[in-house]
């Protein structure tokens, strides 16, 4: 197992529930055990949550696993099928579950700026949440729905938060233009600023950053400035191999990757979407948690197993106090309608759909049609 | 105690009733017509389990996907890391009652400090 996060400790349960009972090797260049990050940009951010609500281990869990932590993985050697790590040594193995997740992106030339954050991982998060406590203009750079977050927390913190874009609509990938429109709404009502449709060209200070210059010629001052735009996948370690990568590991339908006996799973994976008819790197937490089971099954049996039909993509964000969840494909709708409780009053529940039939759901504090729509749409298309 | 839910007639197989008790109780009654009752609100954060996704005998939050098994409670893997309570279902002349039980609850920390009267 090489990545010990969500889709690797998944992973390492479903071989035991399966029934492995052999050797465990878990690799991952933390040097914490597996936590939860949604919670970073969130009640951890906003100091109501501490690190050890972020355990993704149950307390008296013991997967009789030996765990390599602090340890990267360099590569891949298929002929001597070992893992390399960074210190030099290498294990053996007879089957492997890339779960390596993503990297956030930073912005070119920003290194060694106080200041300047990403937030990826539960050292990020440390770091910007002591920022955040000594208050002060907050610019965002990236509408998404971690940038969304961090700014909707800030907000609640009492810091002064400007939210930059370069869609002319944040979200408009994810959720499509018209309620990507809408959830990011949630800025304005709440008195954020939401500057959309200009890019970034560069940070200014000497030291500490002091301002974000936008391609307009505008200057935006600011104390802290949190770059949220994306991340990539960490398969750099598998180049060379074997492995064919495309937008992360390219796998089919059950996590199977182009070598026997190796899968991937979690951010780093872009499997193969029957319901698409496309691959799709999928990057939420229910698929790095839900899909190590049908990967390692196909592990176990030697690939001699018919993949089934994954459940639609899901995923949830809170911003504002506002619960949004999600689940299905929206690119590849042709309509959208709301189908009960009012746009305006963000509680919504909206229906995506291709040619007449439901692809997605979208929900704004409606947690209990949103599960039905969710359960419909995954028996229709299986 | 034994409260009153709902007629069983109201409540078709793979539905929840949630009754409006402090703390919130549910009603489940599965697909293959069993009925249980647990707490209604996740271990893990302000989600109600009526809500949730019933498949057999476990029905998932509806947030973030800990499954809780309606027979025991317990929950198979976090972010919810507790189990909940469960009540005895008793059905009288067509009437779900439920007997609540005395045990202390495991409600999250942000709906148990509004229950002790703090601010949520
Ligand atoms: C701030 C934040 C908020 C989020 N909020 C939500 C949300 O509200 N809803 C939602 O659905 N999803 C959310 N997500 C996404 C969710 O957390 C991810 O989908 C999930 O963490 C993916 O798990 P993973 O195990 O695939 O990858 P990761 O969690 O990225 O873990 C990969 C691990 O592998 C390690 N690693 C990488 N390269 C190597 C190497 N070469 N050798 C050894 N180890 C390596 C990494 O250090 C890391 O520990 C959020 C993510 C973040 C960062
Ligand atoms: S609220 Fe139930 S798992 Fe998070």
């Amino acid at each position: 197992m090489v990545g010990a996060s969500l889709a690797g400790l998944s992973a390492a349960r479903s071989l035991r529930k399966q029934g492995y009972d052999g050797r465990l090797v878990v690799i991952g260049d933390e040097l914490h055990r597996p936590y939860d990050r949604p919670p970073l940009s969130k009640e951890f951010l906003a100091g109501t949550l501490g690190e050890a609500d972020l355990a993704l281990e149950a307390q008296d869990e013991d997967l009789g696993a030996q765990w390599l932590l602090g340890t990267r993985a360099t590569g891949l050697d298929r002929a001597d099928r070992a893992v390399r790590l960074a210190d030099g040594r290498e294990v053996r193995v007879d089957g492997l579950v890339i779960a390596t997740g993503a990297a956030a992106r930073r912005l070119p030339g920003s290194d060694g700026l106080a200041g300047v954050h990403v937030l990826r991982t539960l050292d990020d998060a440390r770091a910007l949440r002591d920022e955040l406590a000594r208050g002060g203009r907050l610019v965002v750079i990236g509408g998404g729905f971690i940038g969304a977050e961090v700014a909707s927390t800030a907000y609640a913190l009492g810091l002064d938060v400007t939210v930059v874009e370069v869609a002319p609509t944040p979200l408009a990938g994810p959720l499509g233009a018209t309620m990507g429109g809408i959830v990011s709404g949630l800025h304005a009502d709440h008195g954020v600023r939401l500057l959309c449709g200009v890019g970034v060209k560069g940070l200014s200070g000497e030291r500490c950053v002091d301002a974000v210059l936008l391609e307009d010629g505008r200057s935006i001052p600011a104390d802290i400035v949190v770059v949220g735009v994306g991340a990539r996948p960490c398969v750099e370690w598998l180049e060379g191999s074997g492995v064919e990568l495309d937008n992360g590991v390219k796998c089919g339908a059950d996590g199977r990757t182009a070598l026997a006996g190796v899968v991937a799973v979690g951010d780093c994976a872009n499997w193969y979407d029957p319901r698409a008819g496309a691959h799709r790197r999928v990057e939420h937490w229910t698929g790095a948690r839900e899909r190590p089971d049908a990967a390692v099954a196909t592990l176990l049996a030697g690939g001699a197993v018919v993949p089934g039909v994954p459940r639609p993509p899901y995923f949830w964000s809170d911003q504002y106090g506002v619960r949004i969840q999600f689940a299905g494909h929206a690119a590849g709708a042709d309509s959208v309608s709301v189908e009960e409780g009012a746009v305006d009053d963000r509680n919504v529940l909206a229906v995506y759909r291709r040619a007449g039939d439901p692809v997605a759901v979208l929900g704004m504090n409606q947690p209990r049609l949103f599960t039905r729509w969710r359960k419909q749409l995954a028996a229709s298309t299986s | 105690m034994k409260i009153p839910a709902c007629r069983l007639a109201d409540l078709p197989r793979g539905e929840a009733f949630r009754l409006d008790i402090d703390p919130p109780v549910s009603v489940f009654h599965t697909d293959d017509g069993e009925l249980f009752a647990i707490d209604d609100t996740c271990t893990h954060q302000d989600a109600s389990l009526a809500d949730g996704w019933l498949e057999g005998c476990e029905v998932e939050c509806p947030l973030h996907a800990s499954k809780f098994d309606l027979r025991t409670g317990a929950v198979d893997a976090p972010p919810a890391k507790l189990p909940v309570r469960t009540h005895e279902v008793v059905v009288e002349d067509g009437m779900i009652h439920v007997r609540v039980s005395t045990d202390a609850p495991n409600l999250p920390p942000c709906v148990a400090s509004r229950l002790a009267g703090g601010t949520a």
